[in-house]
């Protein structure tokens, strides 16, 4: 499956991307390139300030890049209307970032309500999602999102960001402020409702143990660069210098000395 | 008392339905306003600085001076529309009142509106942004329900607020419950003064209470609670509006006949007599009570009222401008005569007697520093002068001043019925008075003489606005009333409004007046 993936043209391309803000001085992100086929789960990952999110939010324009293009399907995003754009790509933010005054159904049918759907379709959308994200449709749909769990409110953001089928999803650290149990069962969740709706993500985090156990590939990023990209198997067996190997390391050696722990 | 709380009753249709429809149209207007600035403020610092700066400057000023400057602004606008459009607008009444208050209401629901959008989450309008909104629909759909609870708090402040100042709008001609507090403190009916403040603050509580329950129903998304809401909001409107609130002197139409006075009782009561006079003539009459000395004559000149006593010593000097003294019957001839050319305004002649400033003292105090006239008072610098909001800043004291030497003395202001308490207590020394009112004799205070004449005659001139130069019906309701009225008579009938013990309502003394006056 891999390998045929690949020979594909990407669903996502990035050239030679590049952003400064204003005043910083520094370069957020500089001279990025990166293609991403349809249907692959691709992670973002590096430190904090790494450039990573700045990199997710130029793909649906909430950042306006200072060069370099983003392609998706083959149509350069800056030739697209921002508002459209958005609309037609599904966002996970931090911490949800559900709209506090809206009931939970009211959140997943919001963008749907953009793009003028009726009631009928938006309520069938909208029962189909919950079910979608294991989230029992009569007990949650007309709570508003300060009566949810931290995981609860993640399955609802995801059930929003799906709501108008958008080919491509982003994911902005989603499960940071998720308990470890919660953040398991979640990710299992995210990772195969990509696989069964054949959706292109892109998902960043700075935990490399969800990054290894998630990701079809994963980007490492540092400074605005991007160093490696590869499978999880790739960058186990030839990381590129000392930041990729230590990245890697730090999983693997909370595994052997779990196992010891645990063996003893 | 029993006289006065019903009194009080029968005005309150008038005065409440006034001050709702005021109030209320004050709150709405600054609503419509406040709101699409305070976005734009939110949106942008350097639009929204220097616009809280100027409201924020605007609510230091004080209410009755905000009300007050709105009149001459009106006055020289409606002269402009006359001049380019040819029609004028009402600068006395509703429109100043309105716009003053609308002023007003402004500030606290600008601040609100900008706290609460630039208060409002980053991660959440990222969100908005994220998931297709356009600006407009981020701004609907997310920031403006966010935001609601604060803005509604902010037009609940306004609401107590602009309740309260607009019992301020009574001066510049609009009746509102102010009229209970002006009308109580200058004939110290506290029952008036008590009636008025209390029903100010039972309106304010009650659109306060219906707010906060539009506001809970906001927050807890019942429907119930808005409609509620809703219904309690458009009952107190409607009820304002209902004819019985509205009587016959709804603001802004202009039938029938508006009887100005200022604000003290010898103008109550002659504004009354005036008024039972034309209604026995078949008019329907209203009156416009508690207005500024110069804004009656503005307000008749401009057919805002359609006539009022004035004093001719006042007009000679606030209006004419002159400071020469050429006799009492001279005055009035040459007055009638520039009144009539310069602003088409009629002087039906003089009442009959004269309610002249007067400097009086204790007689036992004037006896022991040996005080017979103003002559006298110049050899004690030391002693203090007492007088109303209006003497130190005329000409006549000006006059008397410079005449007497006594420009060095301590003066102290005081709202005109509390300068015969500070005379007697000793608070002041000196005090200035009116020569027909009751109380000179009755607190046993003495005259000081003016042997210089500094002070010119005050004769009570009856006036008559431009709109009724030719109506003979309308002159000859009035006519009798001219020459009738002696000095000992108004004394009386006004020590009957003054007066601690047994007081009158300035209606009753009217009615008692007007039976002792020819037909």
């Amino acid at each position: 499956m891999a390998a045929s993936r690949k020979r594909q043209a990407p669903l996502i391309e990035i050239l030679n991307l590049s952003k400064a803000y204003a005043g910083s001085g520094t370069q957020a992100v500089s001279d990025f390139n990166l293609s991403v086929p349809e249907g692959e789960f691709l992670v973002l990952i590096g430190p904090s300030g790494s450039g990573k999110t700045t990199t997710l939010n130029m793909v649906n324009r909430l950042v306006e890049p200072d060069g370099g293009e983003i392609r998706i399907q083959g149509q350069n995003v800056l030739d697209s209307d921002p508002v459209m754009l958005r609309r037609n790509i599904g966002y996970v933010f931090q911490e949800a970032g559900l709209f506090p005054h809206m009931t939970v159904a009211e959140n997943i049918g919001v963008t749907p309500r953009l793009l003028g759907r009726d009631d009928a379709w938006v309520e069938a959308r909208v029962h189909q999602l919950l079910d979608m994200v294991r989230l029992e449709e009569g007990a949650f749909a007309n709570r508003l999102p300060a009566e949810l769990s931290g995981g609860q409110r993640q399955r609802v953001a995801l059930a929003r960001a799906l709501a108008a089928r958008p080919p491509v999803i982003l994911l902005d650290e989603p499960f940071g402020a998720l308990d470890p149990v919660t953040r398991e069962a979640v990710a299992a969740d995210v990772r195969a409702i990509h696989d069964r709706l054949g959706l292109t993500t892109l998902m960043v985090t700075h935990d490399m143990t969800e990054a290894l156990l998630m990701a079809d590939r994963i980007a490492v990023m540092r400074d605005g660069h991007l160093v490696q990209v590869g499978t999880p198997r790739e960058l186990a067996a030839s990381p590129a210098d000392d930041f990729v190997t230590q990245l890697i390391e730090t999983p693997r050696r909370r595994a052997r000395a779990l196992a010891e722990t645990l063996n003893a | 008392m029993n006289d006065s709380v019903r009194e009080a009753w029968a005005l309150l249709p008038d005065y409440l339905g006034q001050h709702i429809i005021l109030s209320v149209s004050a709150l709405l207007l600054g609503v419509a306003v406040s709101v699409p600035l305070g976005i734009a403020a939110a949106r942008s610092r350097r639009f929204g600085t220097p616009l809280l700066a100027a409201v924020s400057i605007v609510q230091t000023i004080p209410g009755l001076a905000l009300l007050a400057l709105f009149y001459p602004l009106l006055l020289a606008l409606s002269v402009l529309t006359q001049d380019l459009f040819g029609f004028s607008i009402r600068a006395l009444g509703f429109l100043p009142a309105l716009l003053a208050l609308t002023l007003y209401a402004m500030l606290p629901i600008l601040r609100n509106v900008v706290t609460a959008l630039d208060g409002l989450d980053p991660a959440i309008l990222m969100a908005a942004k994220g998931v297709g909104m356009t600006p407009r629909q981020s701004l609907f759909k997310v920031e403006l329900p966010l935001a609601a609870p604060l803005i509604l708090a902010g037009i609940r402040t306004a609401t107590v607020w602009v309740v309260g100042i607009t019992t301020l709008s009574t001066p510049i001609g609009q009746t509102s419950l102010g009229n209970y507090i002006f009308t109580g403190l200058q004939i110290e009916n506290w029952v008036f003064v008590l009636f008025g403040c209390v029903a100010a603050a039972a309106l304010a509580l009650t659109l306060d209470l219906l707010l906060a329950l539009a506001g809970s129903g906001l927050a807890l998304r019942s429907r119930g609670r808005l409609v509620a809401a809703a219904l309690g909001l458009v009952a107190v409107i409607a009820a304002a509006m209902t004819p019985e609130f509205v009587a016959a002197r709804t603001t802004g139409a202009h039938q029938g006949i508006v009887i100005g006075a200022k604000n003290f009782g010898e103008q109550y009561i002659l504004s009354q007599l005036m008024g039972s006079r034309l209604v026995r003539a078949g008019y329907s009459v209203s009156e416009k009570s508690d207005l500024g000395s110069t804004v009656a004559f503005r307000a008749l000149g401009a057919g805002d009222i359609d006539a009022y006593v004035d004093y001719s010593g006042t007009l000679w000097g606030n209006i004419l401008h002159r400071t020469d003294m050429p006799g009492r019957q001279a005055m009035l001839d040459q007055l009638a005569a520039a009144l009539k050319k310069d602003h088409g305004i009629i002087s039906l002649g003089s009442l009959g007697f004269e309610n002249a400033y007067i400097f009086a003292m204790r007689a036992d105090r004037a006896q022991a520093l040996g005080i017979k006239s103003l002559t006298d008072l110049a050899a004690h610098p030391d002693l203090r002068i007492g007088g109303d909001f209006e003497i130190f800043s005329r000409p006549e004291w000006r006059a008397v001043a410079a005449a007497y030497g006594l420009d060095a003395m301590k003066r102290r202001q005081y709202q005109p019925d509390f300068l015969y308490r500070a005379v007697m207590s000793g608070d002041a020394d000196v005090v200035s008075a009116f020569s027909s009112d009751g109380r000179i004799a009755r607190y046993g205070l003495v005259i000081l003489d003016d042997p210089k004449s500094a002070l010119p005659p005050y004769d009570a001139m009856l006036l008559v606005g431009p709109a009724h130069a030719h109506d003979s019906k309308f002159m000859a309701a009035l006519k009798p009333l001219i020459g009738s009225i002696s000095l000992t008579l108004m004394q009386q009938a006004n020590l009957r409004v003054d007066r601690d013990q047994d007081k009158q309502t300035p209606t009753a003394a009217a009615a008692w007046m007007d039976q002792r006056l020819p037909r």
